[in-house]
Formats: C-alpha cells, sequence, structure tokens
C-alpha cells in the first residue's frame, strides 16, 4: 500500500515550472529519499505535499484518500530552516505546536515527557528557546515534528547544521521510527547522506522526476561492470582482453568488464596465472554519479 | 475553529504574560498621573519669590485697597517714586507700581508705570492689568455718580440652547456641544491610538514569525488565513484587557496617590485652569454639575455598541493590513517604513477629520468622513454625539463592514504568499501580484 500517490503534479510561479509533470508513489514504511540540487522543486513539491500550496494541476493521494487539510495532523514537517518561536518556552511551545496537530494537552505533555527523556533533555522543559544552541534547538525540532505520531514525516536537509553526534541521534531516530511503521521522506541535495538509509529514492532535476526507485535496483541497473581487485603475484600484461583497464599499480587494478561473466573469466585467469587474490569487489556507481550521468544525458 | 481559537490564546497569553505588557500596562497609568502632577504644578506656580510692590496712589483712584496676587504683596506709600526708587535700591521693596491720576472720567487709555530691576512676569502682568482696569471702572461709576448695580444688569451672559423641530426629537441642552465634542474627540483619539499601537504590535508579530521561520511549521498545521486571524484577533484581545486595566487602574493609582501623599491631582488641575482663567470656583462647580448632568443624558444606548462595532471593525481593518505588510517585509526592516506609509495616511488623515468633524459635527467633510470606510472608524464615533442621521450611520456601518471583510481577505491573500517569500523585495507590484497569486 502506498502512503502518498503523487500523479502527474505541475505547480508554477509566474512563468517558472517549479513541478513539471511529476508522477511517483510512496510506500507505506519506508524511508524515501527526494534528491535533487537546490532549486530543483523539491521544497515546492514538498509544499504541496504539507497542504501549504496546492497544486495546479494533478493529484496527491494519501492512503488512497485525496489529499485534504484534515491530513496535515496525520503528517510531520521538518523545513529546511528551522524555526521556533523563540521567546516561547521549550515545553510550552511543544505542547502548542501538538495541540494544533490535534493532540489533546495532557497526552501532549506525556509524549513530549517521553521524548525529553529519551534525549535526556529533562531540565530543558522551562527553558527559553533562545537561551538554546543551536543543536539544543534542532533536538526540539525534530520533537516538534514527530511527536503527535504522524503516518508520515517529511524532512527537509534533517542533517544540516547537526554536529556528527547529534546527526547520529537523529539517524537512529530515524531508523527507529521506521521500525515502527512510520513512513518517512527525507529530502537532500546530498546524495552521499541517502544511500545508507533510504529504501527508495526519486531523483528531481528542473521540476521533473529523472529517476524513481528502489536504491538497490538502481544501482544495478546502472551499474558500469567495474571490478577492483587486490592480489599479489604477478599477473602478465594480458588484462586487455577481458575487457578496458581503468587503473593499475602493482597489487591493484580496476577493469571495466563487459559483463559479469568477463569478470569471472578474469579472476579465473589471474589465479591460473599464479597470482594471490586477496580481494574482489563490484564497484557500484554512487547515487550522485548515476545522478550526474543522468542530467547529462549519458545514460 | 479549535485550531483559530489554539492561535488566540497563545498570542492572547504570551503577550499577557510578557514583561512589557506588565511594564506598560502599569506604568502608563503611572506616566499619566506624573505627567499632570508635573504639569498641575507648572501650571500652579507663578513665581518662586516674594515680591513686595510699593503703590504710589497720588490721586486715590484705587481708594487704598489692592488684592495681593500669587506672591505679591502691595502696599500704598505716601512718599515719592524718587525716595521710594531709593528704598528699591536698599532693598525694602522689590518694586514701585504707580497709578496717575486720570484727567477726566472719558479718559479711555492709561499707562500705569511699574518700577523694577526685574520685569514681572507675563501672567503676573495680565492679572494686575485686570485687577487695576476692574478699579478704573469702579473708580469712574462713583465719579459719575452712576448707580453700580444698575450697571451690573447691563452685561447679559448668553448662551444659546439648541431645541429639537419636532417632539420626538431629543431636547438638548447648551452644554450638550461641548461635553459632546470632548467625548467625541476622547473617542477619536482612543480609536487613532489603538489602531496605530495594536496594529503595529500584529505587524510585528508576523514579522517575527516570518523571519525565526516558525512560520512554515505553523502552515503545514493551520491555514495561513486562521493564522492571521488568530493573530489579529489574540492581539485585539490583549489590547482590550490592556483597556480595561488602565479604566480600572488610573482611578486606583490617583485615589491612592490623593491618599498618601494628601495631594490630588485633578485638584491641582482645576486650580490652575481657574487660576489661569480667573474662574468663579462657584461657576466651576455649576459647569461641573452641568456637565455631569450632560454626560448622563448622552445616548448611551447607541453610543456606546456604535463605538465597540466602529472600534472592532477599525481595528480589524487596519491590523489585517498591517498583517499583509507583516508578510511581505523580508529580514529589511528598513522597508517597513516604505509599506506601511499607505497605511498611515489615511489613519492620520482620519485623526485631522475627526477634529473638523467635533467642531462642525454636519459639515460636508465630517459627514464624508464618518462614511467613507477608511476614515469612518476614527470620525464616526466623534460625531456619534451629535445626532447622526440613521441613513448615515446605516451606510457608514455597512460600507465599513464590506470593506473590512474585503480587506480581510485581501490582507490574506498577499498574507499566504508574503509568509512564504524569502530575499525578495517587497514592492507594491509585488503585493499586487501576490493578490492573484493561486493557492
Amino acid at each position: 500500500m502506498n502512503i502518498l500517490s503523487i500523479k502527474d503534479v505541475v505547480k508554477t510561479y509566474e512563468s517558472k515550472i517549479a513541478v513539471n509533470h511529476v508522477t511517483f508513489d510512496i510506500p507505506e514504511g519506508i524511508i524515501y529519499g527526494m534528491l535533487g540540487p537546490n532549486g530543483a522543486g523539491k521544497t515546492s513539491l514538498i509544499r504541496i505535499i504539507t497542504t501549504i500550496t496546492r497544486p495546479d494541476s494533478g493529484e496527491i493521494l494519501f492512503n488512497n484518500e485525496r489529499l485534504n487539510e484534515n491530513h496535515t495532523s496525520f503528517i510531520g514537517y521538518m523545513p529546511e530552516e528551522r524555526g521556533l518561536y523563540k521567546k516561547m518556552k521549550v515545553g510550552e511551545q511543544l505542547v502548542y505546536l501538538a495541540q494544533l496537530k490535534g493532540m489533546s494537552h495532557k497526552d501532549a505533555k506525556s509524549t513530549i515527557d517521553g521524548w525529553f527523556e529519551k534525549f535526556d533533555i529533562k531540565d530543558w522543559y522551562n527553558k527559553k528557546i533562545m537561551d538554546l544552541s543551536k543543536g539544543m534547538q534542532q533536538k526540539v525540532q525534530f520533537i516538534a515534528t514527530v511527536m503527535h505520531r504522524p503516518k508520515l514525516i517529511i524532512l527537509d536537509e534533517p542533517f544540516s547544521g547537526l554536529d556528527p553526534i547529534n546527526a547520529n541521534l537523529i539517524e537512529d531516530e530515524i531508523l527507529n521510527l521506521k521500525k515502527m511503521g512510520t513512513s518517512i521522506i527525507f529530502s537532500t541535495h546530498r546524495m552521499e547522506q541517502v544511500e545508507e538509509i533510504c529504501d527508495r529514492i526519486v531523483l528531481i532535476n528542473q521540476g521533473k522526476n529523472v529517476l524513481e526507485g528502489d536504491v538497490k535496483e538502481i544501482k544495478n541497473t546502472y551499474k558500469e561492470n567495474l571490478y577492483n581487485i587486490n592480489f599479489v603475484g604477478e599477473i602478465g600484461d594480458d588484462l586487455e582482453k577481458f575487457g578496458e583497464i581503468k587503473e593499475k599499480t602493482d597489487q591493484n587494478v580496476t577493469m571495466k568488464c563487459e559483463s559479469p561473466q568477463k569478470a569471472n573469466d578474469l579472476l579465473r585467469w589471474m589465479i591460473q596465472n599464479g597470482a594471490l587474490i586477496t580481494s574482489f569487489n563490484e564497484i557500484l556507481p554512487t547515487i550522485n554519479n548515476i545522478f550526474i550521468r543522468k542530467v547529462e544525458g549519458k545514460i | 475553529m479549535d485550531k483559530l481559537w489554539l492561535i488566540i490564546k497563545r498570542e492572547y497569553l504570551t503577550r499577557v504574560k510578557s514583561k512589557s505588557f506588565l511594564l506598560s500596562t502599569f506604568l502608563t497609568p503611572l506616566a499619566f498621573l506624573v505627567f499632570f502632577i508635573v504639569v498641575g504644578f507648572i501650571m500652579g506656580n507663578k513665581s518662586d519669590s516674594d515680591k513686595k510692590v510699593a503703590v504710589v496712589d497720588p490721586g486715590n483712584v484705587l481708594n487704598k485697597v489692592m488684592k495681593d496676587g500669587d506672591n505679591i504683596y502691595y502696599t500704598f506709600s505716601d512718599k515719592g517714586v524718587d525716595v521710594l526708587k531709593k528704598d528699591v535700591e536698599a532693598g525694602s521693596y522689590d518694586g514701585i507700581l504707580f497709578i496717575p491720576k486720570p484727567d477726566s472720567s472719558a479718559v479711555r487709555k492709561i499707562k500705569v508705570l511699574y518700577y523694577s530691576e526685574n520685569q514681572l512676569g507675563l501672567d503676573a502682568q495680565s492679572s494686575l492689568e485686570n485687577q487695576i482696569s476692574e478699579r478704573f471702572s469702579e473708580y469712574k461709576i462713583a465719579a459719575l455718580g452712576l448707580d453700580k448695580s444698575v450697571l451690573e444688569n447691563i452685561k447679559t451672559d448668553v448662551t444659546i440652547d439648541p431645541e429639537p423641530i419636532r417632539v420626538d426629537q431629543r431636547d438638548e441642552s447648551s452644554s450638550a456641544a461641548a461635553v459632546g465634542a470632548a467625548l467625541g474627540t476622547i473617542m477619536g483619539i482612543i480609536m487613532y491610538m489603538s489602531v496605530f499601537i495594536y496594529g503595529s504590535m500584529v505587524m510585528r508579530s508576523v514579522m517575527e514569525e516570518k523571519m525565526s521561520r516558525i512560520v512554515e511549521v505553523m502552515i503545514s498545521s493551520v491555514k495561513p488565513f486562521q493564522l492571521m486571524m488568530g493573530k489579529i484577533i489574540g492581539v485585539g484581545a490583549v489590547g482590550l484587557t490592556q483597556f480595561t486595566l488602565w479604566m480600572i487602574l488610573i482611578p486606583l493609582i490617583s485615589m491612592f496617590v490623593t491618599v498618601v501623599f494628601g495631594f490630588d491631582p485633578q485638584d491641582t488641575q482645576s486650580q490652575a485652569m481657574a487660576g489661569a482663567q480667573s474662574v468663579d470656583p462657584d461657576d466651576l462647580r455649576m459647569m461641573v454639575g452641568k456637565v455631569m448632568h450632560e454626560i448622563l443624558n448622552l445616548n448611551w444606548w447607541m453610543i456606546i455598541p456604535c463605538f465597540i462595532f466602529y472600534f472592532l471593525c477599525g481595528y480589524i481593518l487596519y491590523s489585517s493590513l498591517f498583517a499583509a505588510v507583516g508578510s511581505a517585509i523580508g529580514d529589511d526592516l528598513g522597508e517597513s517604513q516604505s509599506l506601511t506609509l499607505p497605511i498611515t495616511i489615511p489613519v492620520l488623515l482620519a485623526f485631522y477629520i475627526m477634529f473638523a468633524a467635533v467642531r462642525a459635527p454636519q459639515s460636508s467633510m465630517a459627514v464624508f468622513g464618518s462614511i467613507f470606510p477608511l476614515f469612518s472608524p476614527i470620525v464616526m464615533p466623534s460625531r456619534i454625539v451629535f445626532n447622526v442621521p440613521y441613513w448615515q450611520i446605516g451606510l457608514s456601518m455597512a460600507l465599513l463592514l464590506a470593506t473590512t471583510v474585503f480587506m480581510v481577505w485581501l490582507a490574506g491573500r498577499i498574507y499566504r504568499v508574503g509568509i512564504l517569500m524569502y530575499g525578495k523585495k517587497a514592492s507594491f507590484k509585488e503585493l499586487r501580484k501576490w493578490m492573484f497569486y493561486k493557492d
């Protein structure tokens, strides 16, 4: 089942087309990466999903229902530009935001207490936001995003401005939420972050859906049969018959083979020639790499 | 609706609980009080040192009687001016007043001479002139052998008492106009102040939300329009709270001051006023009685609901415009100046028309001002005391209500785009575009 279906969505601002006939589905319970450079249309798309703006045409289904304002309480959104009421106390602010998402005062308070315990920040309840450091504010912002137990969480550049310790903490929590069945949209322009935690991705460029699918499948589809072999001993100069040599040193060679079969042949040949193989790896392309090739029209 | 209520509650509570609210609420009446005390003190204080003045009156015009003024004490002397000048130099007198003997009763201009090292103050001089002028009249009356009581009957006090044409119209008393004008001015000033104070409070709050970037989180939960209305209503409630507290605090504080310091600020003021215009205390008491009667006699069943209506509509109309401007301003505070100008101009114009309307409530300017919806919230309350025809009130209210609804809608359209626009310079051209943006 899909938590979100985006069907042929178009959004224009004056003369600029921000979202150009984009279609994709987000299955329930996965981490979905929304990738693309700055200005690709990610934020415009997110604002449509969060019902902040409406698409010019196209349709969005949330849990198979046409997306409407009643769905906002099932969605948690952390915008790229973080913001909280600076003069409000942390606890009061979180209760207020939770109530706006439809939680009762009591439920909000006990949930927030739970999160404070989890992050070990119990003494923050009566602190004002402006007295917290940036990293601390981010934690509060994260709690504000997830405390009402949304079915869909949208995180726009969640790691920007976080130190490694806090980034790890948030990453763990994201994975935790996924385990509990929450669907997560993870929007970023830093593609290397996504590969580790996203199950599926969509690549967006200039408002268009460039590529969409399962991360592993995409990598397999766009792999170039690149293999890296570490070895000890002598090998002959006849390597070219197995493929193109990309790089070669005394103990390491990177080859682009025509097919996996050729790589197998290469390995057998090396062993027969008396080389001691210490490692054999297929080099899969990075998402970044695929994206660049895709945008440049090379694939 | 629940969400709107939550927003109103937050906007209200965070403000009412803030230190600046407490300070401004409690310090403003104190500041007023200090102001009145200082004004009363300044007005009441003529001069600081006592003056002894020798009066030389060879013609015995004054009949050896002079009322001492504030800090000025008169002594009649038979010595010549030249001898007295020496006394002044020696310090026994501060000045010499020389009253020349009038040549005949027909003399219309007389120069009284005052010899001194220091000039008299303006107030002292004019009260001295008044006193002597009156004494000259008495002197002439006696010289001509006229009957003083007959002469006094010649003077006639005239007041104009407005009377209705039809019996069903209310009969106004003569002081109605003055009381109406005072009340109208007060209501106009309250309207003007609340539009500015609380309107700009709404604007600042919108800007804060935009700049702290909380607004995007907010509108992923609520509609921009709800957020804007919640803010306007919440801040409006803060304004009403503050006004109510002031209404209670100002009398309380002045009572407290009276009891503790044994000093009545109102008294000093009325004394000062009485002193300046030399009003008889009896007259003053009668005037106060008349005014009280007039105030009780006003058509409060008409005035209060109308005032509340114009107050609410005026506040909502202008604060929604302030909210729209606040949403359009980016990080550059300087821009707010040029964008708020078109809002402040009608408010200022209305304020001046209000003063004209109080003086001539039925003039075409006043009628126009009280019907034109950008002016009516300030002008109409100031006119309402003066039996405004019902069709004018009806038209004015209908126009104002329609304009308020339209402006709120318009502001909402600008607001919803403005709060998400960063780094774009907000010009009027830009704002006009935003009005027609699709959702």
